[in-house]
């Protein structure tokens, strides 16, 4: 088996919460990633999807090391950055590259596209000269001319592309892209996703997607992770999990997703889930999805947190029930949306 | 064909441009009619215009530097024209709106029951406490737990699906007979938004109001609207039942659109085929087909006048060579009309 190029193991990213003006003390904390193992192969895609607050922004920024981490390690090519800093930490960033999902935010306005993509290779002292610029505005399908101009002079879409180009700039070797298409009109976000896919073969990228479009997700991913309140519920390969869905939070969120085909829309099996996302502050107890789980159960559920287990090869499932589920031999509380 | 729409639009246009400025046409003679309990939706990506018209027919547009033109029916009356106070009876009587941005469409500092009541106290004239009654009522039928306690707190205690059923809660408060609804979910998360449209449809089901649902979601669609009108750089270029447009889009925008979206459904690792280019890259009706730029299906006449929305078959299309067109037309010379081309078969 190849060894993973990112190994994050029990990563805990808690904000503290204080309290009083002099004695500041901490008072609780937020517990946006609690508890996370990933890996992810060289070459792969790995998809994180989840609903906003579930904490997988912050994942994403905790293994570049832009959040701060609370506990546990992120082994890139075995090497433990959650340990790095200074100087070290500054050269292990040159491999893990970022693209952000507003284009509009995270461009600076008053730099041109030149200063924009050759700010990393300075960064890191690079020798570079316009060749190199040239080819990375060739690479993301931007012409020559692109390199003089503001990003306000850019459409969405082709704003995103100088975001993905900053990002290849220094040839990394991790991309994480969070959200990269979401900000993006619909006509727009095939060109970008197809834009991934390409620098992913040219490059040998490998990329950590980070999305609440489930959609999007299993078109890019490799294996897809679905996080609900600061942990993993459900991994597995992309096909597996699609084909699959088997921790009742997965199959909620997958049934919710509206499909452009009024045949499947009319006929499918909708599970609806009750209530909102539970604060990350003062998580539920057990299950963290309990609250609105619409098959829990009376035992376990609600003190025994499930650890995520191999229920199928290579499909990990952090359900007590997930066998009992798949069999049918629990089924789904009717839920009453509108109590009378 | 049916005996008399709820609402009927005709060659609606609107013109944003302050006096002696050049204009920019927003709406561009959109026509159509929605018939009572009928739900059609509105499709179209940023800037085609599809909130515009949402707004126009509301009366919302501001006076200044906006000309509205065309005719707006509502059973027969125009809207267009009629005074501030005349409008303000109908706003929420008749017809009412549900906005996208539950965060900005409700007010920070007025609790959510004050919100909820003022429009019944307004349309029915009853007593405040009455009306707070029937606020709390209408919070426990969108699905909102402990409605009682619920109806005293202020918005922001209050989660992003909570506020947008709130919305949906005042636009049905007094039984509108249309309900107009733009973007009522592109604010929230899948799992949320499956529970309020949930809600919306049940309610609009139980009240027999007609819905107008404007969007970008083809998805959302197809799960709530029988009928489809997409529109493009603020015309629409395509009308159809929903069955139809799905199972065979004919203008190479609704086409487009259509394989552009990664699917659930769709084989995996297929390769996505964009649209190219950006909706901002188009040229002016007056020049041909505003989708022209973009279009893989352009042929000479696109670009030599503009095509008109014409009844081919089961539905009105705007294309001098739609999709499914081959057998009438040859590479690069399309008929400029389309009316005999054949059926679609479906």
């Amino acid at each position: 088996m190849t060894e993973p190029l990112l190994d994050v193991r029990g990563l805990k990213v808690h904000f503290p919460i204080r309290k009083g003006l002099v004695l500041n003390r901490v008072v609780g904390a937020v517990r946006a990633v609690d508890g996370v193992d990933l890996t992810i192969n060289p070459g792969a895609t790995l998809g994180l999807v989840g609903e906003s607050g579930c904490g997988k922004s912050t994942l994403g920024r905790a293994i570049l090391r832009l959040a701060p981490v609370t506990e546990g390690s992120v082994l890139f090519d075995g090497t433990d950055v959650a340990d790095l800093s200074g100087e070290k930490l500054r050269q292990m960033r040159r491999h893990m590259q970022m693209v952000f999902q507003d284009p509009m935010a995270s461009l600076n306005p008053r730099q041109s596209v030149e200063t924009i993509l050759t700010e990393p290779l300075r960064a890191h002292r690079i020798p570079f000269d316009e060749t190199r610029v040239r080819r990375l505005l060739d690479q993301v399908g931007l012409p020559a001319s692109a390199a003089r101009k503001y990003p306000h002079e850019f459409s969405g879409g082709q704003r995103q592309r100088i975001g993905i180009a900053r990002a290849v700039a220094l040839e990394p070797r991790l991309v994480i892209a969070d959200e990269p298409v979401s900000a993006l009109d619909v006509s727009i976000q095939a060109q970008v996703l197809n834009l991934l896919d390409d620098l992913q073969e040219q490059l040998g990228l490998t990329y950590l997607v980070i999305a609440h479009d489930l959609a999007v997700v299993r078109h890019m991913a490799d294996e897809v992770a679905v996080m609900y309140l600061g942990g993993i519920v459900e991994q597995a390969d992309a096909d597996e999990l699609y084909a699959h869905p088997t921790h009742p939070y997965t199959k909620a969120l997958m049934s919710a997703v509206p499909v452009p085909d009024p045949k499947i829309e009319a006929t499918r099996e909708r599970i609806i889930l009750q209530g909102d996302l539970p604060s990350p502050s003062n998580p539920p107890t057990g299950c963290r999805f309990h609250t609105r789980c619409p098959f829990r159960q009376e035992t376990r559920c609600d003190d025994e947190r499930p650890e995520l287990r191999e229920v199928r090869p290579g499909h990990r499932v952090a359900c007590h029930f997930a066998e009992e589920i798949a069999a049918g031999k629990i089924t789904a509380r009717e839920l009453d949306l509108t109590p009378v | 064909m049916n005996p008399e729409p709820l609402l009927s639009v005709r060659d609606l246009s609107v013109r944003f441009g302050l006096k002696g400025q050049d204009t920019f046409t927003a709406v561009d003679e959109v026509s159509f009619e929605i018939n009572p309990g009928q739900h059609l939706a509105i499709v179209g990506e940023s800037g085609s215009g599809k909130s515009v018209t949402a707004l126009a027919i509301m009366g919302l547009l501001p006076q200044r530097g906006v000309k509205v033109s065309g005719e707006v029916r509502y059973r027969g009356t125009e809207l267009l024209g009629k005074s501030r106070r005349e409008m303000s009876r109908l706003r929420g009587r008749e017809i009412a709106m549900v906005f996208q941005d539950p965060m900005t469409s409700l007010n920070p500092v007025i609790t959510v029951g004050k919100q909820l009541s003022e429009v019944l106290r307004r349309h029915f004239g009853i007593s405040e406490s009455e009306a707070l009654e029937r606020g709390v009522e209408l919070l426990n039928r969108v699905g909102i737990p402990d409605a009682g306690r619920r109806i005293r707190e202020y918005p922001h205690q209050m989660s992003g699906g909570m506020r947008q059923r709130v919305l949906i809660a005042i636009g049905l408060a007094c039984e509108p007979k249309l309900l107009i609804a733009d973007e009522p979910t592109t604010a929230l998360d899948v799992t949320i938004q499956a529970q309020v449209l949930e809600v919306l449809k049940e309610l609009v089901a139980d009240t027999d109001a007609a819905l107008l649902m404007i969007t970008h979601d083809l998805g959302v669609v197809a799960g709530m609207c029988e009928d489809v009108r997409v529109m493009y750089s603020g015309r629409i270029v395509e009308s159809a039942h929903r069955d139809q447009l799905f199972a065979e889009p004919r203008h190479p925008y609704t086409g487009g659109l259509l394989e552009s979206i990664p699917r659930l459904d769709s084989p995996r690792g297929a390769r996505l085929t964009p649209i190219p280019g950006s909706p901002t890259q188009t040229i002016p009706w007056s020049q041909g087909c505003a989708f022209a730029p973009r279009c893989s299906r352009r042929v000479e006449a696109c670009t030599e006048s503009a095509p008109v929305l014409e009844h081919t078959g089961d539905r009105d299309l705007r294309c001098f060579h739609p999709l499914g067109a081959e057998a009438t037309t040859t590479a690069g010379a399309a008929a400029p009309t389309t009316t005999d081309t054949p059926e679609a078969t479906s």
